[in-house]
């Protein structure tokens, strides 16, 4: 079972990279890019082919280690 | 006084931080990550800079989750001393013996230089052989040491008096200049800013000397 895990600085935490990247495009001539906000994309393959107990799992890894919650936040999609 | 200093793979401060405890008079132990305990009477840990893990996932994250780190983790718990510096910092906020976490540096850009720092508190075993308010030099050598805290951790911190360092001159963005800060029983210091590389005058300065030689007059007389 295919798992996807996206994980995104919470909002109000400075992004530095997403920063730099907006100020990039905006000097390659595409305007109105008010904000950016880079992320990172996890992909897990599970034995478990229980949806529920995959998302389950996942979330407990999520808070365990794929995340720092402390200046992150994390969103579990069960692909199938 | 005995000190054991965390060895992760990727680790690259991990020997000046043995000769900077050993100059001080400490014995020193070298323990490698998959090692599950730490040495009989260890009096404080030191998790050195470098680049654990290749900084893979986020800085820090898989070393804090090391065989070992269970065992610093149960040495804090216990009351004992832990120092993090650099990539030690990083740990030591994953593992979440200290507050906040380190970003990515506000320009993006890698530092390796010596900065000024202002000691703020002298009400530690860390700190207690410089003066607060007093500026000291040490190098920074770290591409993610933009430390964040929420404001209300932050209010916690200087209710506290758990600031030890700020920045004189702030380089990567961190919240309030903040360097280095304590945990609530003062016995876990993590910062950013490399003592240990300031501990010969061949380093350009000796301003670290001082952390050193106060933990182990500390640690040999409790």
């Amino acid at each position: 079972m295919k798992v996807r895990v996206d994980v995104m600085l919470k909002t109000g935490v400075l992004d530095p990279q997403g920063e730099a990247v907006r100020h990039a495009l905006g000097s390659l001539g595409f305007e109105g890019v008010e904000g950016v906000r880079q992320g990172k994309v996890i992909e897990l393959d599970l034995a478990e082919t229980d949806a529920a107990k995959a998302e389950a799992t996942v979330t407990e890894m999520c808070e365990k280690l794929l995340a720092n919650t402390v200046i992150e936040s994390y969103a579990v999609e069960v692909l199938g | 006084m005995r000190a054991a200093v965390i060895v992760f793979p990727g680790s690259n401060c991990d020997r000046d931080m043995a000769v900077a405890f050993e100059r001080a008079g400490a014995d020193v132990t070298m323990v490698w990550h998959k090692d599950d305990h730490l040495p009989d009477g260890t009096d404080i840990v030191a998790v050195p800079g470098g680049f654990s893990f290749g900084d893979y996932l986020r800085c820090g994250a898989i070393a804090a989750k090391s065989p070992i780190s269970r065992s610093l983790i149960a040495h804090a718990g216990r009351g004992g001393y832990v120092l993090g510096v650099c990539n030690g910092f990083q740990v030591l906020t994953e593992t979440g013996l200290l507050p906040g976490a380190l970003m990515r540096n506000a320009d993006l850009k890698f530092l390796c230089k010596p900065v000024h720092l202002r000691v703020e508190t002298a009400d530690s075993a860390f700190t207690s052989g410089y003066a607060a308010g007093q500026e000291i030099t040490v190098p920074v050598a770290h591409h993610d040491g933009n430390y964040q805290i929420d404001d209300a951790t932050l209010d916690l911190l200087r209710a506290e008096d758990r600031i030890a360092f700020t920045y004189a001159d702030n380089p990567n963005g961190s919240t309030a200049d903040i360097a280095g800060v304590l945990s609530s029983n003062r016995r876990v210091l993590g910062m950013m800013p490399h003592p240990e590389r300031a501990v010969d005058p061949a380093h350009g300065g000796t301003d670290g000397v001082a952390m050193f030689r106060s933990l182990t007059d500390t640690l040999v007389a409790a």
